[in-house]
Protein backbone atom coordinates (compact mmCIF):
# COMPACT_ATOMS: atom_id res chain seq x y z
CA UNK A 1 0.00 0.00 0.00
CA UNK A 2 1.49 3.42 -0.90
CA UNK A 3 1.15 6.53 1.24
CA UNK A 4 -1.84 7.83 -0.73
CA UNK A 5 -3.76 4.62 -0.10
CA UNK A 6 -2.88 4.69 3.59
CA UNK A 7 -4.07 8.30 3.66
CA UNK A 8 -7.38 7.33 2.04
CA UNK A 9 -8.05 4.56 4.49
CA UNK A 10 -7.28 6.75 7.52
CA UNK A 11 -9.50 9.49 6.06
CA UNK A 12 -12.36 7.00 5.96
CA UNK A 13 -11.61 5.77 9.51
CA UNK A 14 -11.49 9.26 11.01
CA UNK A 15 -14.90 10.28 9.68
CA UNK A 16 -17.04 9.04 12.58
CA UNK A 17 -14.68 10.78 15.04
CA UNK A 18 -14.59 14.08 13.14
CA UNK A 19 -17.79 15.33 14.76
CA UNK A 20 -17.32 18.94 13.72
CA UNK A 21 -16.54 18.07 10.10
CA UNK A 22 -13.19 19.81 10.24
CA UNK A 23 -11.49 19.90 6.80
CA UNK A 24 -8.49 17.61 7.24
CA UNK A 25 -5.03 18.39 5.86
CA UNK A 26 -1.64 17.01 6.80
CA UNK A 27 -1.25 19.94 9.24
CA UNK A 28 -4.51 19.30 11.12
CA UNK A 29 -3.78 18.64 14.80
CA UNK A 30 -5.70 16.07 16.85
CA UNK A 31 -5.71 17.90 20.17
CA UNK A 32 -6.10 21.44 18.83
CA UNK A 33 -8.11 21.33 15.58
CA UNK A 34 -10.06 18.10 16.07
CA UNK A 35 -10.39 18.49 19.87
CA UNK A 36 -9.93 14.74 20.45
CA UNK A 37 -10.06 13.80 24.13
CA UNK A 38 -8.26 10.75 25.47
CA UNK A 39 -11.27 8.45 25.00
CA UNK A 40 -11.70 9.48 21.37
CA UNK A 41 -7.98 8.96 20.83
CA UNK A 42 -8.24 5.43 22.24
CA UNK A 43 -11.18 4.49 20.00
CA UNK A 44 -9.67 6.10 16.91
CA UNK A 45 -6.29 4.42 17.45
CA UNK A 46 -8.05 1.08 17.95
CA UNK A 47 -9.91 1.54 14.65
CA UNK A 48 -6.63 2.17 12.81
CA UNK A 49 -4.83 -0.68 14.57
CA UNK A 50 -7.61 -3.12 13.67
CA UNK A 51 -7.81 -2.01 10.05
CA UNK A 52 -4.05 -2.08 9.40
CA UNK A 53 -3.30 -4.89 11.89
CA UNK A 54 -0.53 -2.87 13.55
CA UNK A 55 0.26 -1.60 17.07
CA UNK A 56 0.57 2.12 17.68
CA UNK A 57 1.90 2.21 21.24
CA UNK A 58 1.24 5.17 23.54
CA UNK A 59 4.93 6.03 23.18
CA UNK A 60 4.50 6.36 19.41
CA UNK A 61 1.22 8.25 19.85
CA UNK A 62 3.03 10.83 21.97
CA UNK A 63 5.17 11.72 18.95
CA UNK A 64 2.17 12.22 16.68
CA UNK A 65 0.49 15.61 16.75
CA UNK A 66 -0.80 16.10 13.22
CA UNK A 67 -2.77 14.08 10.71
CA UNK A 68 0.20 13.99 8.34
CA UNK A 69 2.46 12.57 11.03
CA UNK A 70 -0.12 9.85 11.70
CA UNK A 71 -0.28 8.84 8.04
CA UNK A 72 3.53 8.72 7.90
CA UNK A 73 3.70 6.62 11.06
CA UNK A 74 1.08 4.10 9.93
CA UNK A 75 2.66 3.92 6.47
CA UNK A 76 6.02 3.14 8.05
CA UNK A 77 4.57 0.58 10.50
CA UNK A 78 3.05 -1.28 7.58
CA UNK A 79 6.24 -1.21 5.57
CA UNK A 80 8.16 -2.60 8.57
CA UNK A 81 5.80 -5.46 9.11
CA UNK B 1 -1.42 12.05 19.42
CA UNK B 2 -0.11 14.13 22.22
CA UNK B 3 -2.64 15.93 24.29
CA UNK B 4 -0.25 18.87 24.36
CA UNK B 5 -1.74 22.18 23.42
CA UNK B 6 -0.47 23.59 20.17
CA UNK B 7 1.83 26.48 20.87
CA UNK B 8 2.97 29.50 18.89
CA UNK B 9 6.55 29.40 17.60
CA UNK B 10 7.60 32.48 19.48
CA UNK B 11 7.38 32.58 23.26
CA UNK B 12 4.58 34.85 24.38
CA UNK B 13 5.72 38.07 26.00
CA UNK B 14 5.39 37.82 29.74
CA UNK B 15 3.18 40.42 31.34
CA UNK B 16 4.93 41.42 34.54
CA UNK B 17 5.58 38.20 36.42
CA UNK B 18 2.02 36.89 36.12
CA UNK B 19 3.02 33.86 34.06
CA UNK B 20 5.21 31.23 35.58
CA UNK B 21 5.39 27.44 35.81
CA UNK B 22 2.06 27.43 37.63
CA UNK B 23 0.19 29.04 34.73
CA UNK B 24 -0.64 25.61 33.32
CA UNK B 25 -2.96 25.07 36.31
CA UNK B 26 -5.03 28.22 35.73
CA UNK B 27 -8.01 26.41 34.20
CA UNK B 28 -8.20 23.98 37.09
CA UNK B 29 -7.88 26.78 39.64
CA UNK B 30 -10.70 28.68 37.92
CA UNK B 31 -12.92 25.60 37.85
CA UNK B 32 -12.44 24.98 41.57
CA UNK B 33 -13.06 28.61 42.44
CA UNK B 34 -16.22 28.55 40.35
CA UNK B 35 -17.51 25.51 42.21
CA UNK B 36 -16.70 26.87 45.67
CA UNK B 37 -18.15 30.32 44.84
CA UNK B 38 -21.58 28.70 44.76
CA UNK B 39 -21.22 28.10 48.51
CA UNK B 40 -20.46 24.42 47.99
CA UNK B 41 -18.46 22.69 50.75
CA UNK B 42 -15.10 21.69 49.30
CA UNK B 43 -15.27 17.96 48.51
CA UNK B 44 -11.49 17.72 48.43
CA UNK B 45 -10.75 19.47 51.70
CA UNK B 46 -12.69 17.53 54.31
CA UNK B 47 -11.15 17.21 57.76
CA UNK B 48 -11.96 14.38 60.15
CA UNK B 49 -11.59 15.93 63.57
CA UNK B 50 -12.20 12.70 65.43
CA UNK B 51 -12.39 9.09 64.29
CA UNK B 52 -14.76 7.12 66.48
CA UNK B 53 -14.57 3.71 64.78
CA UNK B 54 -13.93 2.23 61.31
CA UNK B 55 -17.39 3.48 60.30
CA UNK B 56 -17.91 6.72 62.28
CA UNK B 57 -16.08 10.05 62.51
CA UNK B 58 -16.65 13.70 63.34
CA UNK B 59 -16.25 15.45 59.95
CA UNK B 60 -16.42 19.24 59.69
CA UNK B 61 -18.08 19.21 63.14
CA UNK B 62 -20.73 16.56 62.27
CA UNK B 63 -21.15 13.00 63.48
CA UNK B 64 -20.77 11.13 60.21
CA UNK B 65 -21.14 7.57 58.92
CA UNK B 66 -18.11 6.73 56.79
CA UNK B 67 -19.03 5.16 53.45
CA UNK B 68 -16.06 6.37 51.48
CA UNK B 69 -13.00 4.83 53.07
CA UNK B 70 -11.12 1.74 51.94
CA UNK B 71 -11.38 0.25 55.40
CA UNK B 72 -13.20 -2.77 53.92
CA UNK B 73 -12.53 -5.18 56.75
CA UNK B 74 -12.65 -2.63 59.57
CA UNK B 75 -9.19 -3.52 60.91
CA UNK B 76 -8.08 0.00 61.92
CA UNK B 77 -9.39 -0.27 65.49
CA UNK B 78 -8.94 -4.00 65.96
CA UNK B 79 -7.57 -4.34 69.51
CA UNK B 80 -4.89 -6.90 68.56
CA UNK B 81 -3.73 -4.76 65.65
CA UNK B 82 -3.52 -1.59 67.76
CA UNK B 83 -1.74 -3.45 70.56
CA UNK B 84 0.87 -4.86 68.16
CA UNK B 85 1.59 -1.36 66.92
CA UNK B 86 2.01 0.03 70.44
CA UNK B 87 4.30 -2.82 71.41
CA UNK B 88 6.50 -2.25 68.35
CA UNK B 89 6.68 1.47 69.07
CA UNK B 90 7.94 0.65 72.57
CA UNK B 91 10.35 -2.06 71.45
CA UNK B 92 11.70 -0.68 68.17
CA UNK B 93 11.06 3.07 68.23
CA UNK B 94 9.20 5.36 65.87
CA UNK B 95 11.07 4.80 62.60
CA UNK B 96 13.88 2.97 60.83
CA UNK B 97 15.59 6.00 59.25
CA UNK B 98 16.87 3.87 56.40
CA UNK B 99 16.34 1.85 53.25
CA UNK B 100 15.29 -1.80 53.29
CA UNK B 101 18.65 -2.74 51.76
CA UNK B 102 20.74 -0.87 54.33
CA UNK B 103 19.69 -0.32 57.94
CA UNK B 104 15.90 -0.40 57.37
CA UNK B 105 15.06 -4.11 57.59
CA UNK B 106 13.94 -5.02 61.12
CA UNK B 107 12.53 -8.25 62.48
CA UNK B 108 9.07 -6.75 61.89
CA UNK B 109 9.61 -6.32 58.15
CA UNK B 110 10.60 -9.97 57.89
CA UNK B 111 7.57 -11.06 59.93
CA UNK B 112 5.32 -8.97 57.74
CA UNK B 113 6.71 -10.63 54.61
CA UNK B 114 6.27 -14.04 56.27
CA UNK B 115 2.63 -13.22 56.94
CA UNK B 116 2.13 -12.24 53.28
CA UNK B 117 3.77 -15.42 51.99
CA UNK B 118 1.46 -17.43 54.20
CA UNK B 119 -1.62 -15.39 53.31
CA UNK B 120 -1.08 -15.91 49.56
CA UNK B 121 0.65 -19.32 49.82
CA UNK B 122 3.46 -17.97 47.63
CA UNK B 123 7.25 -18.27 47.76
CA UNK B 124 8.25 -14.61 47.81
CA UNK B 125 6.94 -11.40 49.32
CA UNK B 126 8.45 -7.94 49.12
CA UNK B 127 7.11 -5.06 51.22
CA UNK B 128 7.24 -1.49 49.82
CA UNK B 129 6.52 1.79 51.57
CA UNK B 130 3.22 2.21 49.65
CA UNK B 131 1.16 0.33 47.07
CA UNK B 132 1.87 3.16 44.67
CA UNK B 133 5.58 2.42 44.97
CA UNK B 134 5.01 -1.33 44.61
CA UNK B 135 3.39 -0.81 41.19
CA UNK B 136 5.86 1.87 40.22
CA UNK B 137 8.82 -0.28 41.22
CA UNK B 138 7.85 -3.72 39.95
CA UNK B 139 6.42 -2.61 36.61
CA UNK B 140 9.25 -0.20 35.75
CA UNK B 141 11.90 -2.72 36.75
CA UNK B 142 10.63 -5.79 34.91
CA UNK B 143 9.40 -4.07 31.71
CA UNK B 144 12.05 -1.86 30.13
CA UNK B 145 12.90 -0.39 26.76
CA UNK B 146 11.85 -2.69 23.93
CA UNK B 147 9.44 -4.72 26.10
CA UNK B 148 5.66 -4.39 25.69
CA UNK B 149 3.11 -3.70 28.42
CA UNK B 150 -0.51 -4.47 27.55
CA UNK B 151 -2.88 -2.92 30.09
CA UNK B 152 -6.48 -1.92 30.69
CA UNK B 153 -7.20 1.72 29.81
CA UNK B 154 -8.82 2.25 33.26
CA UNK B 155 -5.68 1.25 35.18
CA UNK B 156 -4.68 3.03 38.39
CA UNK B 157 -2.29 5.99 38.22
CA UNK B 158 0.48 3.99 39.90
CA UNK B 159 0.36 1.45 37.05
CA UNK B 160 0.56 4.15 34.37
CA UNK B 161 3.43 5.82 36.18
CA UNK B 162 5.28 2.50 36.45
CA UNK B 163 4.87 2.01 32.69
CA UNK B 164 6.18 5.51 31.94
CA UNK B 165 9.15 5.14 34.26
CA UNK B 166 10.29 1.87 32.67
CA UNK B 167 10.11 3.19 29.09
CA UNK B 168 8.50 0.01 27.74
CA UNK B 169 6.11 0.25 24.78
CA UNK B 170 2.71 0.87 26.37
CA UNK B 171 -0.33 -0.63 24.65
CA UNK B 172 -3.68 -0.02 26.34
CA UNK B 173 -6.92 -1.81 25.51
CA UNK B 174 -10.57 -0.92 26.13
CA UNK B 175 -11.73 -1.58 29.68
CA UNK B 176 -12.31 -5.29 30.40
CA UNK B 177 -12.42 -6.07 26.66
CA UNK B 178 -10.93 -9.54 26.22
CA UNK B 179 -10.96 -9.42 22.42
CA UNK B 180 -9.22 -6.03 22.32
CA UNK B 181 -6.58 -7.38 24.71
CA UNK B 182 -5.98 -10.49 22.59
CA UNK B 183 -5.66 -8.50 19.36
CA UNK B 184 -2.92 -6.36 20.89
CA UNK B 185 -1.02 -9.35 22.24
CA UNK B 186 -1.20 -11.01 18.84
CA UNK B 187 0.36 -7.99 17.10
CA UNK B 188 3.40 -7.68 19.38
CA UNK B 189 6.57 -8.44 17.42
CA UNK B 190 8.02 -11.91 17.85
CA UNK B 191 10.62 -12.21 20.58
CA UNK B 192 9.66 -9.05 22.49
CA UNK B 193 9.12 -9.31 26.28
CA UNK B 194 5.45 -9.03 27.22
CA UNK B 195 3.75 -8.01 30.45
CA UNK B 196 -0.03 -7.90 30.90
CA UNK B 197 -1.20 -5.68 33.77
CA UNK B 198 -4.71 -6.13 35.15
CA UNK B 199 -6.64 -5.20 38.28
CA UNK B 200 -8.91 -7.55 40.21
CA UNK B 201 -11.41 -4.85 41.16
CA UNK B 202 -11.48 -1.54 39.28
CA UNK B 203 -12.02 1.01 42.00
CA UNK B 204 -13.99 3.62 40.09
CA UNK B 205 -17.02 1.51 39.15
CA UNK B 206 -16.36 -1.39 41.51
CA UNK B 207 -16.45 -3.90 38.66
CA UNK B 208 -14.17 -6.92 38.45
CA UNK B 209 -12.00 -8.15 35.57
CA UNK B 210 -12.78 -11.42 33.73
CA UNK B 211 -9.49 -12.80 35.02
CA UNK B 212 -10.13 -16.44 34.12
CA UNK B 213 -10.33 -15.62 30.42
CA UNK B 214 -7.79 -12.81 30.44
CA UNK B 215 -5.05 -14.71 32.25
CA UNK B 216 -5.55 -17.69 29.92
CA UNK B 217 -5.16 -15.46 26.85
CA UNK B 218 -2.09 -13.73 28.29
CA UNK B 219 -0.46 -17.13 28.92
CA UNK B 220 -1.37 -18.32 25.41
CA UNK B 221 0.75 -15.45 24.04
CA UNK B 222 3.62 -16.10 26.45
CA UNK B 223 3.10 -12.92 28.48
CA UNK B 224 3.83 -12.50 32.17
CA UNK B 225 0.81 -11.38 34.18
CA UNK B 226 0.67 -8.87 37.02
CA UNK B 227 -2.61 -8.37 38.87
CA UNK B 228 -3.22 -5.46 41.22
CA UNK B 229 -5.55 -6.79 43.91
CA UNK B 230 -5.61 -3.59 46.00
CA UNK B 231 -9.41 -3.53 46.38
CA UNK B 232 -10.06 -7.25 46.81
CA UNK B 233 -7.51 -8.40 49.40
CA UNK B 234 -9.10 -9.83 52.51
CA UNK B 235 -12.56 -9.85 50.97
CA UNK B 236 -12.82 -11.61 47.60
CA UNK B 237 -11.89 -15.29 47.17
CA UNK B 238 -12.16 -18.14 49.64
CA UNK B 239 -9.06 -17.04 51.57
CA UNK B 240 -9.39 -13.37 50.68
CA UNK B 241 -6.56 -13.59 48.16
CA UNK B 242 -8.50 -11.64 45.57
CA UNK B 243 -10.30 -11.95 42.27
CA UNK B 244 -7.56 -14.20 40.87
CA UNK B 245 -8.32 -16.68 43.65
CA UNK B 246 -12.06 -16.44 43.02
CA UNK B 247 -11.46 -16.98 39.29
CA UNK B 248 -9.22 -19.97 39.98
CA UNK B 249 -6.18 -18.55 38.17
CA UNK B 250 -3.91 -17.51 41.03
CA UNK B 251 -1.32 -20.15 40.05
CA UNK B 252 -1.00 -18.65 36.56
CA UNK B 253 -0.50 -15.10 37.82
CA UNK B 254 3.19 -14.14 37.99
CA UNK B 255 2.88 -11.16 40.34
CA UNK B 256 0.20 -9.93 42.70
CA UNK B 257 0.46 -6.32 43.84
CA UNK B 258 -1.37 -5.17 46.93
CA UNK B 259 -1.57 -2.48 49.56
CA UNK B 260 -1.88 -2.22 53.34
CA UNK B 261 -3.88 1.01 52.95
CA UNK B 262 -7.21 -0.71 52.36
CA UNK B 263 -8.36 -3.98 53.99
CA UNK B 264 -5.18 -4.29 56.05
CA UNK B 265 -5.91 -0.91 57.59
CA UNK B 266 -2.52 0.80 57.75
CA UNK B 267 -0.08 1.95 55.06
CA UNK B 268 2.39 0.12 52.82
CA UNK B 269 2.44 -1.98 49.67
CA UNK B 270 3.70 -5.33 48.48
CA UNK B 271 4.34 -7.74 45.67
CA UNK B 272 4.06 -11.53 46.04
CA UNK B 273 5.34 -14.01 43.46
CA UNK B 274 6.48 -17.57 42.86
CA UNK B 275 9.11 -16.56 40.31
CA UNK B 276 12.37 -18.36 41.19
CA UNK B 277 14.48 -15.25 40.58
CA UNK B 278 12.14 -12.83 42.37
CA UNK B 279 14.52 -11.94 45.21
CA UNK B 280 16.82 -10.04 42.82
CA UNK B 281 14.13 -7.35 42.76
CA UNK B 282 15.35 -6.18 46.15
CA UNK B 283 18.57 -4.98 44.58
CA UNK B 284 17.40 -3.58 41.26
CA UNK B 285 14.04 -1.99 42.05
CA UNK B 286 14.67 1.71 42.66
CA UNK B 287 11.41 2.62 44.47
CA UNK B 288 12.29 -0.18 46.91
CA UNK B 289 15.94 0.76 47.40
CA UNK B 290 15.92 4.55 47.38
CA UNK B 291 13.34 5.28 50.07
CA UNK B 292 13.06 4.64 53.79
CA UNK B 293 11.36 1.46 54.99
CA UNK B 294 8.06 1.48 56.87
CA UNK B 295 8.16 2.26 60.61
CA UNK B 296 8.23 -0.79 62.93
CA UNK B 297 4.76 0.00 64.31
CA UNK B 298 3.30 -0.02 60.79
CA UNK B 299 4.73 -3.41 59.79
CA UNK B 300 3.68 -4.84 63.16
CA UNK B 301 0.07 -3.68 62.68
CA UNK B 302 0.14 -4.94 59.08
CA UNK B 303 1.44 -8.40 60.00
CA UNK B 304 -1.12 -8.78 62.78
CA UNK B 305 -3.95 -7.60 60.54
CA UNK B 306 -2.93 -9.90 57.64
CA UNK B 307 -2.89 -12.91 59.97
CA UNK B 308 -6.34 -12.02 61.28
CA UNK B 309 -7.66 -11.58 57.73
CA UNK B 310 -6.72 -15.21 57.04
CA UNK B 311 -9.47 -16.16 59.48
CA UNK B 312 -11.93 -13.50 58.38
CA UNK B 313 -14.54 -15.59 56.59
CA UNK B 314 -17.43 -14.40 58.82
CA UNK B 315 -16.53 -10.79 58.22
CA UNK B 316 -16.25 -11.47 54.49
CA UNK B 317 -19.76 -12.94 54.50
CA UNK B 318 -21.19 -9.91 56.34
CA UNK B 319 -19.45 -7.49 53.97
CA UNK B 320 -21.05 -9.28 51.02
CA UNK B 321 -24.45 -8.93 52.71
CA UNK B 322 -23.84 -5.20 53.13
CA UNK B 323 -22.73 -4.75 49.55
CA UNK B 324 -25.77 -6.61 48.20
CA UNK B 325 -28.22 -4.69 50.40
CA UNK B 326 -26.78 -1.26 49.55
CA UNK B 327 -26.59 -2.05 45.84
CA UNK B 328 -30.14 -3.43 45.71
CA UNK B 329 -31.53 -0.60 47.85
CA UNK B 330 -29.96 2.17 45.79
CA UNK B 331 -31.13 0.52 42.58
CA UNK B 332 -34.70 0.31 43.93
CA UNK B 333 -34.55 4.02 44.83
CA UNK B 334 -33.84 4.75 41.17
CA UNK B 335 -30.15 5.61 41.27
CA UNK B 336 -27.98 4.71 38.31
CA UNK B 337 -25.16 2.41 39.44
CA UNK B 338 -21.76 1.48 37.99
CA UNK B 339 -22.56 -2.24 37.82
CA UNK B 340 -25.77 -4.21 37.23
CA UNK B 341 -24.96 -6.55 40.13
CA UNK B 342 -22.73 -5.94 43.15
CA UNK B 343 -19.26 -7.28 42.28
CA UNK B 344 -17.14 -5.91 45.13
CA UNK B 345 -17.36 -3.75 48.26
CA UNK B 346 -17.56 -0.63 46.05
CA UNK B 347 -20.91 0.64 44.84
CA UNK B 348 -20.55 3.57 42.43
CA UNK B 349 -23.51 5.90 41.99
CA UNK B 350 -23.40 7.70 38.64
CA UNK B 351 -24.22 11.42 38.81
CA UNK B 352 -25.63 13.35 35.84
CA UNK B 353 -22.84 15.98 36.02
CA UNK B 354 -20.22 17.49 38.33
CA UNK B 355 -22.53 20.23 39.71
CA UNK B 356 -25.29 17.77 40.66
CA UNK B 357 -22.66 15.35 41.97
CA UNK B 358 -21.10 18.00 44.20
CA UNK B 359 -24.55 19.09 45.41
CA UNK B 360 -25.48 15.49 46.20
CA UNK B 361 -22.17 14.95 47.96
CA UNK B 362 -22.84 17.98 50.15
CA UNK B 363 -26.45 17.01 50.84
CA UNK B 364 -25.27 13.58 52.02
CA UNK B 365 -22.59 15.14 54.21
CA UNK B 366 -25.25 17.30 55.86
CA UNK B 367 -27.32 14.15 56.41
CA UNK B 368 -24.26 12.74 58.18
CA UNK B 369 -22.84 10.48 55.46
CA UNK B 370 -19.41 10.63 53.86
CA UNK B 371 -18.94 9.16 50.38
CA UNK B 372 -16.15 9.71 47.82
CA UNK B 373 -16.76 12.21 45.06
CA UNK B 374 -14.85 11.13 41.95
CA UNK B 375 -14.68 13.31 38.88
CA UNK B 376 -12.88 13.49 35.55
CA UNK B 377 -10.12 12.90 34.65
CA UNK B 378 -9.78 10.23 37.37
CA UNK B 379 -13.02 8.55 36.22
CA UNK B 380 -13.76 6.39 33.17
CA UNK B 381 -15.77 8.02 30.35
CA UNK B 382 -15.58 11.39 32.13
CA UNK B 383 -18.28 10.39 34.61
CA UNK B 384 -18.93 12.05 37.95
CA UNK B 385 -19.36 9.36 40.58
CA UNK B 386 -20.32 9.09 44.22
CA UNK B 387 -18.34 6.08 45.28
CA UNK B 388 -19.59 4.15 48.27
CA UNK B 389 -17.26 1.63 49.83
CA UNK B 390 -18.65 -0.64 52.46
CA UNK B 391 -17.03 -1.94 55.60
CA UNK B 392 -17.51 -5.28 57.31
CA UNK B 393 -18.20 -3.23 60.46
CA UNK B 394 -21.23 -1.44 59.00
CA UNK B 395 -24.22 -2.94 60.80
CA UNK B 396 -27.38 -3.99 59.01
CA UNK B 397 -29.18 -1.03 60.60
CA UNK B 398 -26.48 1.37 59.43
CA UNK B 399 -26.98 0.25 55.85
CA UNK B 400 -30.72 0.99 56.18
CA UNK B 401 -29.92 4.42 57.66
CA UNK B 402 -27.59 5.07 54.72
CA UNK B 403 -30.35 4.20 52.23
CA UNK B 404 -32.69 6.67 53.98
CA UNK B 405 -30.06 9.39 53.67
CA UNK B 406 -29.61 8.68 49.98
CA UNK B 407 -33.37 8.83 49.43
CA UNK B 408 -33.75 12.25 51.12
CA UNK B 409 -30.64 13.74 49.51
CA UNK B 410 -31.50 12.34 46.08
CA UNK B 411 -34.99 13.86 46.25
CA UNK B 412 -33.67 17.22 47.50
CA UNK B 413 -31.12 17.48 44.70
CA UNK B 414 -33.56 16.16 42.12
CA UNK B 415 -31.61 13.11 40.98
CA UNK B 416 -34.27 10.49 41.70
C1 LIG C 1 -5.71 -0.17 42.18
C2 LIG C 1 -4.78 0.51 43.13
N1 LIG C 1 -3.47 0.22 43.11
C3 LIG C 1 -2.60 0.81 43.94
C4 LIG C 1 -3.01 1.76 44.87
C5 LIG C 1 -1.98 2.45 45.72
O1 LIG C 1 -2.03 2.04 47.03
P1 LIG C 1 -1.35 2.88 48.20
O2 LIG C 1 -2.44 3.68 48.83
O3 LIG C 1 -0.79 1.85 49.13
O4 LIG C 1 -0.27 3.73 47.60
C6 LIG C 1 -4.36 2.05 44.95
C7 LIG C 1 -4.86 2.98 45.97
O5 LIG C 1 -4.95 4.15 45.84
C8 LIG C 1 -5.26 1.45 44.04
O6 LIG C 1 -6.55 1.78 44.06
Amino acid sequence: MDRAETDQTIRRLIEPFNKKRVAITDATTFAGDLEFDSLTVMDFVAAIEDDFDVIISMNQQAEIETYGQLVDAVHKLQADR
Amino acid sequence: MSEGISQPDKPETLEGDSRDLFSKFDDLIAMREGLLATGQEDPFNLVMEKVLSPTRAICNGRDTILLGTYNYMGMTFDPDVVEAGKQALDDFGSGTTGSRVLNGTYQGHKECEDALREFYAMDHAMVFSTGYQANLGIISTIAGKGDYIVLDIDSHASIWDGCAMGKAEVVPFKHNDLEAMEKRLRRIPEGAGKLVVLEGVYSMLGDIAPLKEMVAVAKKYGAMVLVDEAHSMGFIGEHGRGVCEQAGVIDDVDFIIGTFSKSVGTVGGFCVSNHPKFEIMRLVCRPYVFTASLPPSVVATAATSIRKLMRGSNKRAHLWENSKRLHGGLKDLGFQLGTEEPQSAIVAVIMPDLEKGAAMWEALLKEGLYVNLARPPATPANMTLLRCSLCAEHSEEEVETILGMFERAGNAVGII
